[in-house]
């Protein structure tokens, strides 16, 4: 999908006191499902909230659907929905009270009977909105974000601490929206859900986009395939690389925790398998797979995306 | 699954006076649904009228009791409503982020203020009539015009919602609650509500006299009680209270 970038982010630069959330962040965010990846403190959702109006870039430009956030809220507000990170409802609400009254708030919403019993929320009955669980409150927010049938959905970790069946409802909301012309814009930590669902994702990493792409595009610019293992800390990982072919890499990403990338095949295998009896190392876990968005993260950032 | 295009992109928000009279009808909701909220704005002002009027407790000088009362707990009913119940309400919406959610809605923010206000004149109708029935009940006889009331009324709702909202947009939602609370209290015993203000020294009546729930409270009282024309003094005092807490609220209010 190449068209105008429904966001547009130049050189954004956001502080806090003397803390920098954000430090010249590009970003350029095209129809479709944007992921925005990064490990927490990253300055995801200060991102996300300078495009929905809530602060204002200390430099820099934001442009969401071709506005300014802040200065034409007025304009861009009925057109995009927002699910915050947590809360946004009167604790003495119900779950349907409050969704109606942000389809009220909107000129054609989407049928409210509906969108409750698509997100499972009709088991929330009478009950307010203090005493939902977690996973009710924020499907809850999902379904106030969309409910305005907007042209551009903000959500922030839209699926932190959901089961996994809430979370794959969740994930088959998004991809709805997206075959039904809306664009998503949402936060994550989670690698696979970038994977899963986004056209396009933005590596965040202390404050800037330090990758962009399709997961394909990210995935292919590492190795084409790794080969996993576990092991004692600290093994001699520079004489298992003079074992293997040249293009290859051999690396203990934490203690005990080892990845060969480069062109694996039977004969590889077979190398660092013997490499291994001779060192007297059992090589636990060992596992063949393909390039994923985590490798990317590590190789970019040097840390682990979950920490 | 869904059907193809249910979520196909139509935005738009709905008519401004739609908007902010569904915002007004579930602020009311949320204030009726509350017990605490209840207990502030219904059951203790109807309490202390009922008590008082009919125990002899508090010395309320020459008159029946009741007329000396009733003035006393509709300012009490007002600052309940306006300022206690408006600043421990809206110090949780901002922790809970309930004003922040809705920052970024169709509801544009002077939207959501109107609708607050809306919803705290409602409530206030609510209590006066209430307390009007049960003041007739206990042999209330009422003087002076009404307009002069309902301008007192609006003023002094002016003036504490501005010190409210002040409140709730500044400190901490738990800050706001036990302060909230304090006040009502301190307010309660010390303006005039209840215990006459001369029963206190001259120096303090002085000072007392210019709390807007003491100002609010004499000024209904010189109406309702004793006929007076329009008092013109209390309402200053008020007024300035309604500019200044307003225009604190609108400098210093934050939303989340």
């Amino acid at each position: 999908m190449r068209s105008e970038p429904v966001v547009q982010i130049q050189a954004l630069v956001k502080r806090y006191g003397t803390k920098t959330a954000v430090d010249g962040l590009d970003l350029a965010a095209r129809a479709g499902v944007t992921a925005v990846l990064g490990p927490n403190g990253a300055g995801k959702t200060t991102t996300i909230e300078t495009c929905e109006g809530y602060r204002a870039a200390d430099s820099g430009t934001v442009r969401v659907l071709g506005l300014d956030p802040v200065g034409e809220a007025s304009r861009l507000h009925p057109r995009i929905g927002v699910m915050l990170q947590s809360g946004g409802v009167y604790s003495g609400a119900r779950a349907d009270e409050m969704l109606r009254h942000m389809a009220k708030l909107h000129a054609h919403p989407l049928d409210v009977d509906a969108l409750v019993e698509r997100l499972g929320l009709g088991s929330c009955g009478r009950t307010a909105y203090r005493r939902l669980s977690g996973g009710q409150q924020q499907r809850l927010a999902l379904a106030m974000a969309v409910v305005g049938r907007p042209e551009l959905v903000f959500l922030d970790e839209p699926t932190a601490g959901l089961d996994p069946q809430a979370r794959r409802a969740t994930w088959d909301l998004v991809r709805d929206l997206r075959a039904d012309g809306v664009s998503v814009i949402l936060t994550t930590h989670y690698m696979d859900e970038a994977e899963q669902l986004a056209d396009d994702v933005a590596i965040i990493d202390a404050g800037r986009v330090i990758a962009q792409g399709s997961p394909e595009e990210l995935c292919r610019g590492g190795a084409e395939n790794t080969l996993r293992f576990t092991g004692r800390p600290g093994l001699d990982v520079g004489s298992l690389l003079k074992a293997l072919p040249a293009d290859s890499t051999a690396a203990e990403l934490t203690p005990g925790s080892y990845r060969v990338t480069g062109k694996v095949d039977p004969q590889l295998l077979a190398t660092v398998t013997s490499w291994c009896a001779q060192h007297g190392v059992m090589p636990d876990r060992i596992s063949v797979e393909r390039h994923t968005l985590e490798d990317v993260f590590l190789e970019l950032t040097g840390k682990e995306l979950r920490s | 699954m869904t059907a193809t295009g249910t979520y196909t992109p139509r935005p738009g928000a709905a008519p401004l006076p739609r908007m902010i009279a569904a915002q007004t009808a579930l602020e009311t909701r949320m204030l009726l649904r509350n017990g605490e909220q209840l207990l502030l704005t219904v059951v203790i002002p109807t309490l202390l009228l009922v008590l008082f009027s009919t125990v002899d407790v508090v010395d309320t000088g020459p008159g029946e009791a009741v007329d000396f009362l009733t003035p006393g707990v509709l300012a009490l009913a007002v600052m309940s409503t306006a300022f206690t119940g408006q600043a421990i309400a809206t110090g949780f919406e901002r922790r809970y982020g309930v004003l922040k959610r809705l920052a970024s809605s169709p509801l544009p923010r002077w939207g959501l203020m109107t609708a607050k206000t809306a919803s705290v004149l409602v409530t206030e109708v609510l209590q006066v009539i209430l307390l009007t029935v049960v003041a007739y009940a206990l042999g209330w006889s009422p003087h002076g015009d009404p307009l002069s009331v309902l301008l007192l009324l609006v003023l002094g709702t002016a003036a504490f919602s501005g010190l409210g909202l002040l409140m709730a947009g500044t400190l901490k939602a738990e800050a706001t609650l036990a302060a909230a609370n304090l006040v009502f209290l301190l307010l309660l015993v010390g303006g005039g509500v209840i215990v006459p203000l001369d029963k206190f020294p001259q120096g303090a009546q002085d000072v007392l006299g210019l709390l807007p729930v003491s100002a609010l409270s004499d000024g209904l009282r010189d109406v309702l009680q004793h006929g007076a024309g329009t008092p013109w003094g209390d309402l200053g005092i008020l007024a300035v209270w309604a500019v200044a807490g307003l225009a604190a609220a609108a400098a210093f209010f934050r939303w989340e």
